[in-house]
């Protein structure tokens, strides 16, 4: 009989920092010491924590042990699932109250900890608690039961009443309200051909929430999705994913085939006489496939392009037949809404802004990784409170939201509640969920000029003002860092993001121009420091920035020279008093500015200016 | 999948080997398993009950875990039951047929066994 339970994140981050040995390690390691009948080692999807992978989580009591090695393993079997004493040095406690039991012995949960304190998982709610290739667990967390009340017990038109009275919106970014969506397709059911899918193209930069979701709780989607084509009358479904996802998309079809196999998949399900069949498309990356309607145009076999709307999807969409699009998060809180009701979710968030949203936080942060909290928490709770803060101890800068689509939010808004609007009215946008942290040592001009590079690359090229302008606008930019920049581009700058925005064809040229909108607003004082001092204060655009020995503090050790890839570092004839060798100095002609000769520095004898 | 009875059927046969991950369960059965434990025989007895919890399909209401030494090496196997807003009951040397009736008298009945506490071993 199983005592306890071993969970081993395989997500794409712990994979990536070796969880399969960990789990192999436990594996062997409880055979050897006669626990197999007792303790089970289950693989499960993203804990969220990402930063401290890998990570294994023991249950009953919930420990969460953080940056496990191989070597670690036997000792957390002998001592912790044998012994019943957690290997306390391995055990996450940041933030947690650690309590002595009542026998003195320490014991932290992973619900203490003050990464997990605030969260309120709903679309998480089973990454990292079950096995996402095994659709029993799934059933046993009350998986298929809101597919079962749909068909039993509403009608089509009550579901979309539910969901339209829950207040869901769409996750992917735009934040349209789903059941608004679903009516639009319902019309005619049963007379036309019609399909629901799923958008699991997520291109943003440093968002991996809708991976997450697929990896750990892949049949929250399936049953999403077969809700909805109850909902709007369509028997076919089709997810587009990413084909960099191999991990998604491995557990989507076990996910898929599973549920067809249960009879929760094809014809007359729960004996309703209700069919529904769910299909994987696989993207090859670009980034434009995330828009609908040339997500659409993909799935059709042709190049991904996107189309004007109108017409809508709902009315003509994958091959010319109505269909309704959602993202996976927004599906993976569907099942909890015709479960729990729209009450129940809509008590959570702001007053149009309800329920909860995920968000992938990265860069500056201490934790990096997945967290979900409801709508309206503060910007500074999720990244002071929940992502540990800045490393290092430098100074919060700014927030990215929306990817390549939204804005940067400066320090002076850190307590904005975060909702689609608040985010929309301050210049970024919700987007999927991607929230990177920028520190003092991050330019925002070349933030800026990052994300443009970026759209300029995946731009489709159909319509002209995205493939023009953003070029245009990258040109703009990329003067400005090399010391080129005039005052007058700062105003045709706006010009044109105007014009792309207000001219571009889809949402990816729509919002092209928002990373240079956000940054010339909050930021303008970079820009025309950039433009007149012809200095980047955050000391990152290289051709800006200047590397200087001070003659005085150069004992003349030579280190720098040693170390200098482009050898442009001379020892000149001048030795300050009290040292012995002659003073280095960087030929400036030659300098890469790549800031080795500082870094190998003892003597802090180098600025950089 | 014929029937929504069918689905309630797997939810119900696979609850207990998820629920473990749930936690907050109102009782604590907690079995001494340090070196002293376990070479008094501690190990069939924290399987018992967790056989007998399974058995008795008290997995939503009771979690069994094991502890270190609690430092009363010569009364192990020593098996400890927190039940909030009661005292704690410590049971001494235990065996699994002690367990048996424990989880029995108890757990479910809510009558502590006192012959097996440590009150009563102390006082014999």
């Amino acid at each position: 009989m199983i005592r306890a339970q071993v969970l081993c994140c395989g997500g794409t981050g712990c994979s990536s920092s070796g969880s399969a040995k960990i789990q192999a390690a436990f594996q062997s390691e409880i055979e050897k010491q006669g626990l197999t009948e007792e303790v089970k080692v289950v693989q499960t999807g993203c804990f969220g924590l990402c930063a401290l992978g890998p990570v294994v989580i023991i249950y009953p009591d919930g420990t969460f042990y953080s940056k496990i090695k191989p070597e670690n393993v036997p000792e957390i079997v002998s001592e912790h699932l044998l012994k019943g004493r957690p290997v306390e040095r391995l055990v996450y406690k940041e933030g947690a109250e650690v309590k002595a039991d009542e026998n003195g012995e320490i014991h932290v949960s992973l619900s203490d900890t003050t990464f997990y304190k605030s969260q309120q998982r709903i679309a998480l709610r089973n990454c990292g608690v079950i096995n996402p290739e095994s659709i029993d667990e799934y059933i046993a967390m009350d998986g298929y039961r809101a597919l079962g009340k749909a068909l039993t017990e509403m009608t089509p038109d009550q579901v979309i009443e539910t969901v339209l009275a829950s207040g869901l919106r769409g996750r992917g970014g735009a934040g349209f309200p789903t059941g608004m969506k679903w009516k639009f397709a319902s019309g005619n059911r049963g007379n036309v051909q019609k399909y629901v899918c799923c958008n699991a193209d997520e291109g943003d930069p440093g968002a991996f929430m809708d991976r997450s979701v697929l990896e750990g709780d892949p049949h929250a989607v399936v049953e999403a999705m077969a809700i909805a084509g109850y909902a709007i009358g369509a028997d076919q479904g089709y997810v587009y994913v990413r084909a960099e996802y191999p991990i998604a998309v491995k557990r989507l079809q076990i996910a898929i085939d599973q549920a067809k196999e249960y009879g929760l998949l094809g014809k007359n399900i729960f004996g309703t006489g209700f069919n529904f069949d769910l299909g994987i498309r696989l993207g090859a990356g670009a980034f434009v496939c995330g828009e609908e309607t040339a997500l659409m145009t993909s799935i059709e076999g042709k190049r991904g392009e996107p189309r004007p709307r109108p017409p809508f999807p709902a009315i003509k969409g994958l091959f010319e037949s109505p269909t309704i699009l959602n993202n996976v998060e927004t599906y993976a809180n569907i099942p909890q809404i015709i479960l729990k009701g729209a009450e129940w979710f809509s008590s959570i968030g702001t007053e149009k802004s309800k329920g909860t949203k995920v968000f992938a936080l990265g860069g500056k942060i201490k934790n990096t990784g997945l967290v979900e909290v409801p709508m309206g928490t503060t910007l500074r709770h999720i990244i002071e409170e929940i992502g540990g803060g800045i490393p290092n101890g430098k100074k919060f800068k700014a927030a990215q939201t929306g990817g390549p689509s939204g804005g940067c939010i400066p320090a002076s808004l850190i307590d904005t509640q975060i909702d689609y609007d608040n985010l929309l009215a301050i210049g970024s946008m919700m987007g999927s969920g991607g929230l990177i942290v920028m520190d003092e040592d991050n330019c925002m001009v070349d933030i800026a000029r990052f994300f443009l590079d970026f759209t300029v690359d995946e731009s489709c090229g159909k319509c002209t003002p995205c493939r023009v302008g953003t070029r245009r606008l990258l040109e703009i930019l990329d003067k400005i860092i090399s010391g080129n920049g005039e005052m007058e581009d700062l105003d045709r700058l706006e010009e044109l993001s105007n014009y792309i925005k207000s001219a571009s064809l889809c949402g990816l040229g729509q919002t092209a121009p928002n990373p240079v909108l956000s940054t010339l607003r909050y930021f303008r004082d970079e820009y025309i420091a950039h433009i007149v001092d012809k200095k980047c204060p955050a000391g990152v655009c290289k051709k800006l920035i200047r590397y200087e020995i001070d003659p005085e503090k150069c004992i003349g050790c030579g280190m720098c020279a040693k170390n200098c890839p482009a050898s442009t570092i001379v020892r000149t004839d001048y030795t300050a008093p009290g040292h012995k060798l002659a003073s280095m100095k960087i030929e400036q002609a030659n300098c890469v500015k790549c800031g080795a000769c500082m870094n190998n520095c003892k003597f802090h004898a180098i600025t950089k200016g | 999948m014929k029937s929504l009875a069918e689905l309630a059927e797997i939810r119900e046969r696979m609850k207990s080997k998820v629920v473990l991950r749930e936690g907050g369960n109102e009782i604590r059965v907690v079995v001494g398993m340090a070196t002293c434990g376990i070479a008094a025989g501690a190990r069939p007895v924290l399987n018992a009950f967790v056989e007998g919890v399974n058995r008795e399909s008290l997995t939503d209401k009771v979690t069994v875990t094991q502890t270190g030494c609690i430092g009363i090496c010569q009364y192990e196997p020593v098996v400890e039951v927190f039940q909030a807003g009661k005292e704690k009951v410590t049971y001494v040397e235990m065996t699994a047929e002690k367990a048996e009736k424990v989880l029995q008298e108890h757990i479910k009945g809510g009558r502590v066994v006192e012959e097996y506490t440590i009150t009563h071993a102390k006082k014999a």
